[in-house]
């Protein structure tokens, strides 16, 4: 027997007890809460499948490829469920029913992610394989999504019902998010390497980045707002250049000050964690200061620019959504909407895309990081 | 030096400011327009700022308890098999943005306080656990053999040994935690947690800058102050075990 596996299993199976779907005969009413044995037409086979796979599973045995394939299909099993319940439940004319998730979906559903990551974590899988794998539940997540299979579930209803606005604020999430990290390298990765060249500077700029980083986030975007618009009102030419109190600019500037921190400090250990025998070797070669900055100490510096660039993405991603609060769009938009007309459907459709967001990008950043150290020798 | 009594000046006002929000209407007049409020008294600050520092104590504590717990607990040989699936879920689960657990807690738990704190707990987890980890691990062979070699049982190992050198890490870890969490629960009232969140809000939906920046402000000068206490007693605690980094 294997424990982890064992507590998977027992995960999975209070999630087969728990409810799998929240019914409501319209978006205000309270709700029936039904188990997945007893929210679908073959809900029997279905849940003892899913059970025997749980259980099964804690065999010593299992080798790890054969615990991922099971995990990603009984997500797939466990997802497709939630439609087909939702579909059976509503039927295709009722507007008004909604079929949300509920926990037993989520406790299933972090099951056979736990199981997923337990496979992963034992295959140990070389870079290559964890690009694959990655790409695969990519592949898994968006063929779900497009079958139309969960067309009738609540969260997937809010987003047929808002398809334009999606869009438009996952395009100003994006932006946000990408944008920041952008101007954040583009003034910390300077400012990183002065401050590698000038030590005596070091101490104050970290200072003032660090205490910049403590103001909480609500204020900081708050701030922003009439410091902005005050600098358009006043600085000739600042509004044509796009300076603004309202609208995205605020949370743009907000996120950029908070990215500062990580990019400098990380550029500054990523220089000086350069070894001595490197410089004294490029020293030795007549290496001018730039040359020896953009030949040896850029590039050996390069994982430690790209644990920052994983660092202030994943950062942003999350903090964008409080830019939905003041006015500045992306999928807090949704969330606080949400949690303002108690519609939990919708704080769903702006939490989730955002939490996906982040783990890709994080995974993304964090196998670019260990790419990185691999070419150079340095795993 | 400089910096420290820049920490105390900066203690020093907040507490004033406290006790007495209404005596610097005049450093936030300016802030204001058409005649607003220039001090939030919908609610006493000071009650805020307890209820705010209350909110996240708590949860510093009950993370750091949870965490280290299940940090000793797949250090163990009875956990071991856990280790390599705890780092994992740790590395994921930090990339969760904070607000969308906050958002979340609310089909659970209602409105409220409690969103606010089991969000604060759940996240506040990940950075104790994974400066536990690498703390328990992360002890050089000799110390483990110089142990066995004392004599000592596993029991007294953990006590006299392990914890005490963990013990630098550790508070590192509760450090990220508090800062994280200050931060987190003004988010909180956007669900209706009591905290100085409320002040901000207030400012944001009535375009009053001069509550943002009381708000913000408190928060600010607490974080740094809380930043400045740990890192001090880190310091301290390496230096007790004669770890000099």
């Amino acid at each position: 027997m294997s424990p982890p596996a064992i507590l998977v299993a027992i995960l999975g199976l209070v999630g087969l007890w728990l409810p799998l779907v929240q019914f409501k005969p319209n978006r205000i009413a309270a709700g029936d809460s039904l188990t997945l044995a007893a929210a679908l037409e073959a809900g029997w086979p279905v849940a003892l499948g899913l059970a025997a796979v749980l259980i099964l599973g804690c065999l010593r045995y299992w080798s790890p490829r054969l615990r991922i394939v099971a995990a990603a299909l009984g997500i797939a099993v466990l997802v497709l469920s939630l439609g087909a319940a939702a579909s059976q439940l509503v039927g295709p004319d009722n507007k008004l029913a909604r079929v949300s998730p509920a926990s037993g979906f989520w406790l299933m559903l972090l099951a056979f992610s736990l199981m997923w990551a337990d496979g992963v974590t034992r295959m140990r899988p070389s870079l290559r394989a964890s690009w694959l794998m990655l790409a695969g539940a990519l592949a898994q997540v968006a063929a779900l999504l497009l079958s139309g299979q969960l067309a009738d579930v609540s969260v997937m209803r809010e987003l047929a019902a808002r398809q334009d606005t999606f869009a438009h604020e996952a395009r100003a999430h994006l932006i946000l998010a990408f944008g920041s990290l952008g101007l954040a390298l583009l003034a910390g990765l300077p400012l990183g390497i002065a401050i590698y060249q000038a030590p005596r500077w070091r101490g104050p700029v970290l200072a003032v980045l660090n205490v910049l980083q403590t103001i909480p986030s609500l204020a900081l975007f708050g701030i922003m707002i009439p410091i902005l618009g005050w600098i358009a009102a006043t600085l000739p030419g600042a509004g044509r250049l796009g300076v603004s109190g309202i609208g995205m600019f605020p949370a743009l500037v907000a996120l950029f000050l908070y990215s500062l921190l990580p990019v400098v400090s990380n550029t500054l250990s990523g220089l000086a964690g350069v070894p001595a025998t490197a410089r004294d070797a490029a020293a030795g070669l007549g290496m001018t200061r730039a040359q020896m900055m953009f030949q040896i100490l850029l590039p050996l510096g390069l994982p430690a620019l790209l644990a920052a660039v994983r660092i202030v993405l994943v950062q942003n991603i999350g903090l964008t959504v409080i830019a939905g609060l003041i006015g500045g769009g992306g999928f807090g938009t949704f969330v606080f909407q949400g949690l303002n007309q108690t519609a939990m459907d919708l704080v769903l459709l702006g939490a989730l895309p955002t939490i996906a967001l982040a783990l890709v990008s994080g995974i993304v950043m964090g196998l670019l990081v260990d790419q990185s150290r691999a070419t150079r020798g340095q795993a | 030096m400089i910096g420290r009594l820049l920490l105390a000046l900066a203690a020093a006002f907040a507490l004033a400011f406290l006790l007495s929000p209404t005596s610097f209407a005049v450093l936030f007049q300016p802030l204001t327009r058409n005649g607003a409020p220039a001090i939030y008294t919908q609610a006493s600050l000071l009650r805020l700022t307890l209820f705010h520092l209350g909110i996240v104590a708590l949860a510093v504590l009950i993370s750091t308890a949870v965490a280290l717990a299940l940090a000793l607990f797949v250090t163990r040989p009875v956990g071991r098999e856990f280790l390599p699936l705890a780092r994992t879920i740790t590395t994921i689960g930090q990339t969760f943005p904070p607000v969308a657990v906050l958002a979340l807690a609310v089909p659970v738990m209602g409105f409220g306080t409690g969103p606010t704190l089991v969000a604060l707990i759940l996240y506040g987890l990940l950075p104790v656990f994974e400066n536990a980890l690498a703390a328990l691990t992360g002890q050089p062979a000799k110390v483990a053999e110089a142990a066995r070699g004392m004599g000592l049982t596993p029991a007294q190992r953990l006590w006299q040994v392990d914890l005490p050198l963990a013990l630098p890490l550790l508070l590192a870890g509760m450090r990220l935690t508090a800062v994280i969490s200050l931060g987190t629960a003004t988010i909180g009232s956007t669900v209706a947690a009591k905290t100085l969140g409320e002040v901000i809000i207030a400012g944001l939906l009535s375009s009053n800058t001069a509550y943002v920046v009381q708000g913000g402000m408190i928060v600010g000068i607490i974080a740094v102050l809380i930043h400045a206490g740990f890192q001090h007693l880190e310091r301290r605690a390496a230096r007790a075990t004669g770890q000099t980094d």
